[in-house]
C-alpha cells in the first residue's frame, strides 16, 4: 500500500511538520513565524502528495506560498514586535490552552486506536486529479457552488470590511464629483 | 512521445539553463553596448560576466539586526526554484520529471519566488530593501492570475495537465494562434516574475535598487542570477504551452525546442529593454480591470473548442 | 498502522494550532492557530482517502473544502482586524471584549 521509499518520505515529512508546528508558537521573529507555518503547510502539501494526490499536494503548496506571504504584510502590521528584537510574551491562559489542547489529544488519539477502523473498499483509480473534477462537477457538484457562493460572499464582505472610502468620499455627497477623488490618480479609463 | 528521461537529465536540465541564461545575459549586454554606441566586441559580451569572480571573493555585507537566516533563505530560494520548475519542461522529447500535474508545479515553483523576493527584502532590517520586498507582492497580485488562467487556457485546450500532453496536443494548430490572449498574458507574466524590463519595479532605481539594494557578493550574484534563470524557464515553458513543443519538419524534436525557446527567449530580451517600468498600483489596475476579464474569455475558448470535439 | 500513524500526525498539528489559537493574544497570531489546526484535518482527509475509500471522490472534495475555509478564514480575519484596528487601535483580543456576545 505504500512503498519504502514513501514511508520515508512520509516519515520525513511528519516530523518536519510537527516541529515547524510547534516553531510557530514558540518563536519570537513573526516573520520566522509566519514562515514556519509555511514549512508546516507546505510539508502537509507534501505528505498530500505522498499518499497519491499529486494535484492537491502542490495546489496547497502554491496556495499557502502565496498566502503566507500576504500574511507576513499582516503581520509586520498589525504586531507590535515583528522582527523579534525584544522578545516578549504574548500569550494569556497559557497553562489552561496547554490543559486543552493536551486533553484533545490524548482523547483523539485514544480515539484513532479504539476506533474499529472498516476495511478499504475499492481501488485507487490512475488519474486522482480525473477523480477531484469529476466529484466536484458530477455528485458534489452542491458542494462545489456551496464553496463559490462561500468565496464570492468572502471577496464582497472583505473589501467592505476592509475599505475606508465609499463611493460617497469618492464622487462626493450628491455622487456628481467627476473625475472620482482617489488617493492615487490615473488608472484605466481615466 | 515525449517521456521523462534517463537520470543524467536532472543534471543536464538545470546545465541547459544556465548556458541559455547567460545567453540571455550576453544578448543583454550586446544591446547594451549597441545602444551605447559603443562598437560590439567580444568584451561588450563578457562584460557583465567579469564581476562574477569578484562577487564570487567579496566580504558579505554586514547589517545590524539582519534577519541572516530569513535573508539566506530568501536569496537561495529565487534561483532554485527557477531550476526546479524546469523539471517539467520537455526538451525536445525528454524531460527530467514526467509530472502528471507539470503546470502546477510549474506554477508552484513560480510563486515560491514571492516568498524568495518577500524574504530577501526583509532580511537584511533595511527600509529599502523591504519596499522593494513589498512592492513584488503588489506586482504579483497583479500579473500572478493572468498568468494562471493563461496556464489553465492551455491546459483546458489539451484537456491535461501534463506539459508533454500539452505539447503533443497541439499537433494541428499552434495555441498561440488561437489563444494570442493567454500567450501575451504568459510573457508578461514572464518578465513579471523575473522582475526585469518593465517590471523592475521590486529593484527600481527610485529604490537605490529596493531588493538588491543591500545584497553583495554571492547574495547578490544569486538573485540576478535568479532573475534571468526564471527568464530562461519561461521563455523554455512558452514553447511547451503554446508553440508546439518540440515539432517542426526537418530538424530534430531538441533542435526546434532549442530554436523556439532561443527565439522567444530573444524577443523577451529584446521587449524587457523598450519598455518603461510600470508601477505596481498602475499594473494591479490595468490587471484586475483589463487583463483579467480577458484572459476569463480566453480560457472561455479552449473549453468551447473542447466540449465541440 | 501507517494510517494510525497519520492519523495520530493529524490530531498532533491539530491540538498544536488548537494550543495557539486558545492562548494567543493577538488576533494575527490566533490565525496562524487555526491555519495549523485545517493542516491537521488536510493530513487526516487525506489519510482517510488513501487508506479507506479511494473510490469515491469525497475525501478529496473534503480537501478541497478545507483549502477554501483556509482561503475564506485568512480573508475574512485580515478583513475584520483592519476594521476594528482603525475603528479603535485594537489588534488583541483582550482588548475588543466589548465584542463579547
Amino acid at each position: 500500500m505504500v512503498g519504502p521509499l514513501d514511508t520515508v518520505l512520509l516519515v520525513a515529512l511528519g516530523v518536519l511538520a510537527l516541529v515547524f508546528g510547534a516553531l510557530v508558537f514558540t518563536l519570537n521573529s513573526m516573520a520566522r513565524v509566519t514562515f514556519a507555518l509555511l514549512a508546516a503547510l507546505v510539508c502537509v502539501g507534501g505528505i498530500t502528495a505522498v499518499l497519491g494526490l499529486p494535484y492537491l499536494g502542490v495546489v496547497i503548496v502554491l496556495m499557502m506560498v502565496m498566502e503566507m506571504v500576504i500574511m507576513a504584510v499582516f503581520m509586520i502590521a498589525y504586531m507590535m514586535n515583528p522582527a523579534g528584537l525584544m522578545p516578549m510574551s504574548m500569550l494569556h491562559n497559557k497553562r489552561g490552552a496547554l490543559a486543552i489542547s493536551g486533553v484533545v489529544f490524548a482523547a483523539l488519539v485514544a480515539g484513532i486506536f479504539a476506533v474499529p477502523w472498516p476495511a478499504r473498499t475499492g481501488i485507487r483509480p490512475r488519474d486522482t486529479t480525473f477523480q477531484v473534477g469529476r466529484s466536484l462537477m458530477g455528485d458534489q457538484m452542491l458542494t462545489m457552488v456551496t464553496l463559490g457562493f462561500v468565496l464570492l460572499a468572502t471577496m464582497v464582505g472583505a473589501t467592505v470590511l476592509a475599505t475606508r472610502r465609499g463611493r460617497y468620499d469618492r464622487f462626493g455627497d450628491d455622487l456628481d464629483r467627476r473625475p472620482a477623488d482617489d488617493p492615487a490618480g490615473g488608472g484605466v479609463g481615466r | 512521445m515525449v517521456e521523462a528521461g534517463a537520470w543524467w537529465t536532472v543534471l543536464a536540465g538545470p546545465a541547459l539553463l544556465l548556458g541559455l541564461a547567460v545567453l540571455a545575459v550576453a544578448g543583454d549586454a550586446v544591446l547594451d553596448a549597441r545602444d551605447a554606441g559603443r562598437t560590439v566586441t567580444l568584451t561588450a559580451v563578457v562584460r557583465p560576466f567579469l564581476g562574477v569572480p569578484r562577487a564570487l571573493v567579496a566580504q558579505p555585507r554586514r547589517l545590524p539586526a539582519a534577519d541572516v537566516l530569513l535573508w539566506r533563505a530568501g536569496v537561495i530560494t529565487v534561483p532554485v526554484a527557477a531550476v526546479l520548475s524546469t523539471l517539467v519542461i520537455p526538451f525536445g522529447n525528454r524531460m527530467a520529471a514526467d509530472l502528471s500535474v507539470g503546470v502546477v508545479w510549474f506554477n508552484a515553483m513560480e510563486v515560491l519566488t514571492w516568498a524568495g523576493l518577500w524574504l530577501a527584502g526583509w532580511g537584511p532590517n533595511a527600509a529599502f530593501s523591504l519596499i522593494g520586498g513589498y512592492r513584488f507582492l503588489a506586482q504579483g497580485l497583479a500579473y500572478e492570475l493572468p498568468l494562471m488562467f493563461a496556464l489553465i487556457s492551455a491546459a483546458t485546450g489539451a484537456q491535461s495537465l501534463r506539459v508533454g500532453d500539452i505539447a503533443a496536443a497541439q499537433a494541428g494548430l499552434w495555441y498561440v494562434v488561437w489563444m494570442p490572449v493567454a500567450f501575451v498574458a504568459y510573457l508578461a507574466g514572464v518578465l513579471a516574475f523575473s522582475f526585469l524590463g518593465p517590471f523592475a519595479y521590486p529593484v527600481g532605481r527610485d529604490l537605490s535598487g529596493g531588493v538588491l539594494s543591500e545584497t553583495s557578493g554571492v547574495d547578490r550574484l544569486l538573485l540576478q542570477a535568479g532573475r534571468w534563470l526564471w527568464l530562461t524557464s519561461g521563455a523554455a515553458m512558452a514553447v511547451p504551452l503554446f508553440l508546439g513543443g518540440g515539432a517542426g519538419p526537418g530538424l530534430p524534436a531538441w533542435a526546434w525546442s532549442l530554436i523556439k525557446t532561443l527565439v522567444v527567449l530573444g524577443a523577451l530580451v529584446w521587449a524587457l529593454r523598450r519598455l518603461p517600468v510600470i508601477r505596481a498600483d498602475r499594473y494591479v489596475e490595468f490587471a484586475w480591470v483589463v487583463l483579467i476579464p480577458l484572459s476569463v474569455v480566453q480560457t472561455l475558448v479552449p473549453a468551447l473548442v473542447d466540449l465541440n470535439r | 498502522m501507517t494510517f494510525e500513524l497519520i492519523l495520530v500526525l493529524a490530531a498532533g498539528l491539530f491540538c498544536t494550532g488548537l494550543f495557539g489559537a486558545l492562548s494567543q493574544q493577538s488576533i494575527v497570531m490566533i490565525m496562524m492557530g487555526i491555519e495549523l489546526m485545517i493542516g491537521g484535518i488536510i493530513v487526516a482527509a487525506a489519510d482517510f482517502w488513501h487508506f479507506l475509500a479511494p473510490a469515491q471522490g469525497s475525501g478529496q472534495v473534503v480537501i478541497v473544502a478545507a483549502v477554501v475555509a483556509m482561503a475564506v478564514e485568512m480573508a475574512m480575519g485580515f478583513a475584520v482586524t483592519t476594521a476594528i484596528y482603525r475603528a479603535r487601535q485594537v489588534d488583541m483580543t483582550d482588548m475588543a471584549e466589548e465584542l463579547k456576545g
